[in-house]
């Protein structure tokens, strides 16, 4: 799921291997009507019985129980399934392996943001073949959204990262903060808790590309509009300024800690009340319990700040979905692993195993939301959780190249967080940079 | 590795400039110098063995340069090589493993090309030598992602050749064989040897083997850090965790701290860190005083 720190030795490789991506894109944007079913049910359930091999990448830790789970219901399905790093690891291995056009897997995990860039290169396969339309309601409306392109479906939604404000209860209570129901609390409490404390911040952000775009998201802008090969990027529009405006403010007075995500001062600052809140995703708790035991019992879920009081909008933080590849040799078994994974047995035994699920069954089950969260000071946190999933502001949707586009966003609006320029200026700067990008592969960016 | 003025046994035989033997003992500036060195490169192991003393918990909430409460090495060195099925243990022989067969065959390979250039008249030597010094200024980085795609026309991504054969091409100890054959071979002996009636081979094994040893040694230790450490191709090439090296291997550890609902184990990839690096020291104390003459080659004109 998410927000691999950058290394600058796979930007490389990413960088050249996107080229061909890019380029294979551009003649076939245009066609936007979607596969027409051709596979049945009755066709997946025989091939699930008949049996075969499949590759699986991914690199969901609840994946290997189910997998194991998957193989003892259908016995002839060999499923190898392979961890081959998160996120744009296994990305650039996919890319390549596409490229060279072996050793492609069947089963691919790919999170939202980078979803469509494979679509759009015919990496994966549109799964109306398989009337994946007949899943309309199956899954919570922002995940659902975010496998499709216009009427394709690309992928089957896996979890979902709703937004949430988790936040230490312990150090809020020391210093007498309220939790913050709208943005302006937030800030408020920030500057309230750093001068209290000089040593402790509200949140950490030194920059982050999928939390940048989460909270324009929920912020109401919409900066990329994509119809096909055509696409639009505009970093000028109100929604994005809102959030420009508040967190600005947040980094001109130094109230954010410069500590960058997933690092292990993140986790230390987490486990030590340097690092207050975070504004993240509902696949959170058990990174939590895993990363920072120290600090079971303190830290707490509440609804994710708000524009304007009494509002209830949040936005979707990481995520992924299960594709089929375009070179499986076997996509009606695949497509069948996929749907045991994402909706039938699988989505039970990974909500089990603490992923925070996609579908609407499994949210809204009495067993989920009334989860008691040890960790969470006994705090039945689904409830907060499964009310964030359903406000999940419509109508947002990646660009074709984010992958590429994530990549390069420290170079420009890394910049605003240590003092050079603005958040706007920076923002303009990763505009011009995608814009680039996206003509060179053949992209009509208006 | 602090280049203190030893005697050493390659340069013996040649008359020493008088300056380095004057500077020898007393100089203030060298000695703040090595000094200032010898502290930035033990500072991070340092920190490396503190740091494998604690916990996950105590990792994080100690100061990094110095002991937590609880003394966890033993426990953590005990966990390495348990944690998932004992995989640790696999990593490390794959590593052992690419290292003989990829570094040694490097070191053999260029053995024979870097003596072969050095003291055969032949057409298109310069042109040869030309690609070598242009291949070393090349990061082998930027050739993984051609390289892959190579390999994956011949089928042989995701095995151990994908990671051997790259790693027997490595110029820069091509280019020290040449330069070290150049000098330590004298030309004399080989002629004398070959009116004797000795085939080239038996030349080169006999005669010129045991004069090349300081060298050998030098770009053998050198082509053993670079596999050893070797990570980037074999994230390239390998899906198979059962073929990952020791490198790829703790990369994948610290990268569960990045993943969704992945085990946070930062005193594992620290410690498993630090007993990766011990067959390296080892290497190093061991060969010591033949990498130093080695790297003095070439330096003096004869």
């Amino acid at each position: 799921m998410r927000m691999t720190r950058r290394r600058a030795l796979l930007g490389a490789a990413m960088s050249l291997t996107l080229l061909a991506a890019g380029c294979g894109s551009s003649d076939d944007g245009t066609d936007s009507t979607p596969a027409k079913t051709t596979v049945s049910d009755a066709d997946v359930e025989a091939a699930l019985q008949a049996g075969g091999n499949l590759t699986v990448w991914a690199w969901e830790p609840t994946l290997t129980k189910v997998v194991a789970d998957f193989q003892i219901k259908y016995p002839k399905v060999k499923v190898n399934l392979i961890k081959n790093g998160s996120g744009n690891d296994q990305y650039t291995a996919l890319q390549n392996a596409i490229k060279a056009g072996t050793g492609v897997p069947d089963v691919a995990q790919i999170e939202y943001y980078a979803l469509s860039q494979f679509a759009l290169s015919k990496a994966v396969t549109d799964l109306n073949t398989f009337g994946a339309k007949s899943l309309d309601g199956t899954f919570t409306p922002g995940p659902w959204s975010s496998v499709h392109a216009g009427d394709k479906i690309y992928g089957l939604p896996m979890d979902s990262g709703p937004m949430a404000l988790f936040y230490n209860k312990e150090v809020f209570d020391k210093y007498g903060i309220a939790i913050p129901k709208t943005w302006e609390d937030y800030a408020a409490a920030a500057a309230k808790l750093h001068q209290a404390n000089p040593k402790a911040w509200i949140t950490s952000d030194s920059g982050d590309a999928g939390f940048t775009t989460s909270m324009i998201w929920q912020a109401g802008g919409r900066p990329y509009k994509v119809d096909g090969t055509t696409v639009s990027i505009n970093f000028a529009d109100p929604g994005t300024q809102k959030w420009t405006g508040l967190w600005q403010g947040l980094i001109d007075k130094k109230l954010l800690a410069p500590i960058p995500g997933w690092s292990d001062a993140w986790y230390k600052g987490l486990g030590d009340g340097t690092i207050a809140s975070l504004v993240i995703g509902a696949w959170m708790p058990p990174n939590l319990e895993s990363g920072v035991k120290a600090a079971s019992g303190k830290w707490r879920v509440a609804p994710m700040p708000q524009w304007a009081a009494g509002e209830k909008v949040t936005s979707e933080n990481g995520g992924s979905s299960l594709a089929v590849t375009e070179a499986s040799q076997n996509k009606t078994l695949a497509y069948g692993f996929m749907k045991y994974a994402t909706v039938a047995e699988g989505a039970q035994s990974r909500t089990d195993e603490g992923a925070f699920p996609a579908t609407t069954a499994q949210i809204n089950a009495d067993a989920f939301k009334n989860k008691e969260f040890p960790y969470l000071g006994g705090q039945k946190a689904n409830e907060v959780l499964a009310e964030a999933a359903a406000n999940v502001a419509p109508g947002w949707s990646y660009l074709p190249f984010q992958v590429f586009a994530n990549s390069v966003y420290n170079d420009s609006v890394g910049k605003a967080y240590t003092g050079g320029g603005t958040l706007q200026d920076g923002l303009k700067g990763w505009q011009d940079a995608s814009t680039k990008y996206g003509q060179e592969q053949g992209f009509t960016i208006q | 590795m602090v280049a203190a003025p030893t005697i050493r046994p390659a340069a013996r035989r040649r008359p020493r400039p008088a300056a380095v033997r004057i500077r020898g003992r007393k100089s203030w500036t060298l000695t703040v110098l090595t000094t200032v060195m010898l502290i930035y490169t033990m500072l991070p192991l340092a920190w490396l063995v503190i740091s494998a003393t604690k916990t996950q918990d105590g990792l994080l909430s100690s100061f990094g340069l110095w002991f937590d409460g609880d003394f966890a090495l033993l426990d953590n060195i005990g966990r390495v090589f348990t944690y998932q099925d004992g995989i640790y243990l696999r990593w490390l022989g794959n590593t052992v493993f690419y290292v003989v067969i990829g570094a040694g065959g490097a070191t053999l390979l260029s053995a024979l090309a870097g003596y072969g250039l050095a003291k055969f008249e032949f057409r298109g030597r310069r042109a040869v030598f030309a690609v070598i010094l242009g291949a070393v200024a090349v990061p082998p980085t930027a050739l993984a992602v051609p390289t892959f795609l190579l390999f994956a026309k011949a089928g042989i991504t995701d095995t151990v050749w994908a990671v051997i054969i790259p790693s027997l091409m490595i110029p820069f100890s091509l280019y020290l064989m040449w330069v070290f054959a150049r000098d330590a071979v004298p030309d004399e002996i080989l002629e004398s040897a070959r009116v004797d009636g000795a085939g080239e081979f038996r030349i080169f094994f006999n005669l010129a083997v045991p004069l090349l040893s300081p060298g050998l040694v030098t770009a053998l230790l050198f082509n053993i850090v670079v596999t050893w450490n070797n990570l980037f191709l074999p994230l390239i090439m390998l899906k198979d965790r059962q073929l990952y090296p020791i490198t790829l291997g703790i990369y994948t550890w610290n990268q569960q701290a990045q993943t969704v609902g992945g085990d946070v184990v930062f005193n594992l990839v620290i410690t498993g860190s630090l007993l990766a690096i011990v067959p390296l020291i080892a290497a190093f104390l061991l060969l010591q005083r033949y990498w130093q003459s080695g790297l003095a080659v070439g330096s003096v004109k004869q």
